[in-house]
């Protein structure tokens, strides 16, 4: 299986190449990728240098323009596509029908992969992909189980890429307008979900309460960790009590789900994290290749080391298992 | 045009009545809807569940009577598919509604698409088109009307329709906004049961389960696999924008409280007969409690003095 981490920066590319990623994907310094935020992402130059960087040590580079175009506005979406192509991607990843549909007509040759953001959850979704847009491989949203990933890895036409490592959406991903609700920043619009920018922290009585635009996402008690108010994963009140009512702070981790996505037939496992730092992922890519290397060796998985690596420092394998659900 | 033919464009947007999200009684869900076939001024009607399959047979025994009673008062009748289709059953159950050639169905989700085979049909809400690229890519497959995305603003409403007058644009115009889907059910998850054996616990909110911020703030409401906002998204007061944007129609999204009335106070003001701060006031009477918002036409997010505190 491959392993594709995460790059921000071309430094974050380097490290990820170094530490052995078989691939990187990353995007432009634009709302065309869904990590758009300030210090983060490729100038063009970049984009072009770090991809030849990759070349050069046999690795990959996947462009994510995984964005959904503003009506209006889609030459800014269509230039993306075209200076990664320009600029030798390996793949494109794309998540608009619109967007996968210029593509397919504009680069035939060009290798098309389908964002999670695309949300194709079954073989049907896929297939339509598949049929009408050549897309050769699909990044499976995070609701599946190893078994449904299974039975889709068979019945479809395209190689399928699924998350092992890193934030977690417990919302069917691209379907979100959560954040586009507390903040006026969409996920699908803006590539942002509960930015920075609308975070405020403030203390009260000793707790320390956290806020997203205009309201409480959470309260800590004094010593208790702060996590970043992620708005579906904040404590909330009902009549049937408060706390974490979507999902804890938690970050996925698939260490243990390796063997059963092995057999399932899954061929490339990604991990989350453009936003984060070399540290981060250089630890994470080098945790993956020594479970890996133990899998094909047919050795015992080393256990993971990876929790503190989390966000919340707590780590779920998620939809992975039913019973998530 | 005939002489002396209004020339108000709002006069020919039309209305068209969503699915109803929630899980609703099935007597009570059969009843309202014999109610709209009879009474209320809509155009089209959706019919089906969108939510959760696991909700399907309790409509099942009541829905060819009630698209049999909407087609006879003179309303397009569209069948809604399911949003999120991860099951195998959720599988067949959408190729075979996609490949009926009895109905007209408003697709959910880009599955309906492998079966549709350029048949004519709608595109719904949970589709994600935020651009004209995608919108002509629809139509080309034999799309007639679009109902887009409630996040939308109205300057991409606005390029869309101009880009696309091949087909119906439909905005989200009344109701508690759809946020999100999820493979986790949130009601289960409350009731401390697990979804599989979640004995039907969202029945009890047909309006859905409060979630509130921890300052007391109402913020946004379950229902079942779905978060939806607090506020209603009503857009009654924006229709003159949205007629000039080359918005078709508007859906009118049920909620738990007197649909027909919201209906004919939209259908008032599409008529001229009532002025648009007059609608406002008066489907907020019909709907108290719940504030009216239009933040997401707007471009802005929803303020915690505007979604009202807890009681």
């Amino acid at each position: 299986m491959e392993l594709i981490c995460p790059a921000g920066t071309p430094a974050a590319l380097r490290t990820a190449v170094t530490a052995g990623a078989d691939a990187v994907y990353c995007g432009f310094a634009d709302a065309t990728n869904a990590r758009n935020f300030p210090g983060l992402n490729f100038s063009r130059p970049d984009m072009a240098e770090g991809i030849a960087y990759a070349h050069r040590h046999g690795a990959q580079v996947l462009v994510a323009v995984n964005t959904f175009p503003t009506a209006g506005a889609q030459a800014l979406w269509h230039r993306a596509v075209d200076d990664a192509v320009a600029a030798k991607a390996d793949a494109l990843i794309l998540a608009d029908i619109g967007l996968v549909d210029y593509a397919a007509r504009t680069h035939p040759k060009q290798r098309l992969h389908l964002s999670v953001q695309a949300a194709a959850a079954n073989p049907d979704a896929i297939s339509v992909y598949v049929r009408h847009f050549g897309v050769r491989r699909v990044v499976l949203p995070r609701v599946l189980s190893v078994a449904e990933i299974a039975a889709i890895t068979r019945a479809v036409d395209c190689e399928t890429e699924v998350f092992i490592f890193g934030g977690l959406c417990v919302m069917a991903e691209g379907r979100c307008s959560l954040s586009t609700y507390g903040t006026g920043q969409s996920p699908n619009m803006n590539g942002v979900c509960s930015p920075a920018s609308h975070v405020a922290y403030r203390e009260e009585n000793g707790a320390l309460v956290s806020r997203l635009g205009d309201f409480t996402i959470n309260r800590f008690a004094k010593g208790e960790a702060a996590a970043y108010p992620t708005l579906c994963k904040g404590r909330f009140k009902t009549a049937l009590g408060s706390g974490y009512l979507f999902e804890d702070p938690a970050s996925l981790d698939a260490a243990e789900m390796l063997p059963g996505l092995l057999k399932a037939g899954v061929t490339a496992l990604k991990i989350e994290g453009r936003q984060r730092g070399r540290a981060y992922i250089e630890g994470v890519v080098r945790g993956f290749r020594e479970q890996l290397a133990a899998l094909d060796a047919g050795e015992k998985q080393p256990a993971s080391r990876l929790v503190a690596m989390t966000e919340g420092q707590a780590s779920t394998v998620g939809a992975y298992r039913k019973t998530w659900r | 045009m005939t002489a002396g033919a209004p020339a108000n464009p709002m006069k020919s947007m039309k209305l068209t009545l969503g699915p109803v999200l929630f899980n609703w009684q099935p007597e009570v869900w059969r009843d309202f809807y014999f109610r709209i076939a009879d009474e209320a001024a809509v155009d089209t009607v959706a019919v089906g569940e969108v939510v959760c399959s696991k909700r399907m047979p309790f409509f099942d025994d009541h829905l060819p009577a009630v698209i049999e009673r909407l087609t006879v008062a003179g309303k397009q009748v569209l069948v809604s598919s399911l949003a999120l289709i991860t099951l195998e059953r959720e599988r067949r159950r959408t190729e075979e509604l996609a490949r009926d050639p009895d109905f007209i169905v408003e697709a959910n989700d880009v599955t309906c698409l492998a079966h549709l085979a350029g048949r004519p049909h709608a595109i719904g809400p949970f589709v994600n088109v935020y651009n004209e690229g995608t919108a002509r890519w629809f139509a080309a497959q034999g799309a007639q009307s679009i109902c887009l995305p409630p996040e939308l603003p109205l300057s991409s409403i606005a390029a869309i329709a101009a880009a696309t007058p091949e087909v119906g644009i439909e905005v989200f115009a009344f109701g508690r906004a759809p946020l999100a889907v999820s493979a986790r059910c949130y009601h289960a998850r409350l009731h401390k049961l697990t979804k599989d054996n979640c004995r039907f616990v969202c029945a009890i909110d047909p309006d859905g389960l409060p979630v509130d911020t921890l300052d007391d703030e109402h913020f946004l409401v379950v229902n079942g696999v779905q978060t939806l906002a607090h506020v209603c998204t009503n857009l009654i007061e924006d229709i003159d924008d949205l007629s000039k944007a080359g918005v078709a129609s508007l859906r009118i999204s049920p909620q738990h409280c007197d649909m027909l009335g919201v209906i004919r106070a939209f259908r008032a003001v599409l008529d001229g007969r009532m002025s648009p701060a007059d609608g406002l006031m008066e489907t907020a009477t019909i709907y108290p409690d719940v504030p009216m918002e239009n933040g997401f036409l707007r471009g802005r997010p929803t303020l915690a003095h505007r979604a009202g505190s807890v009681a």
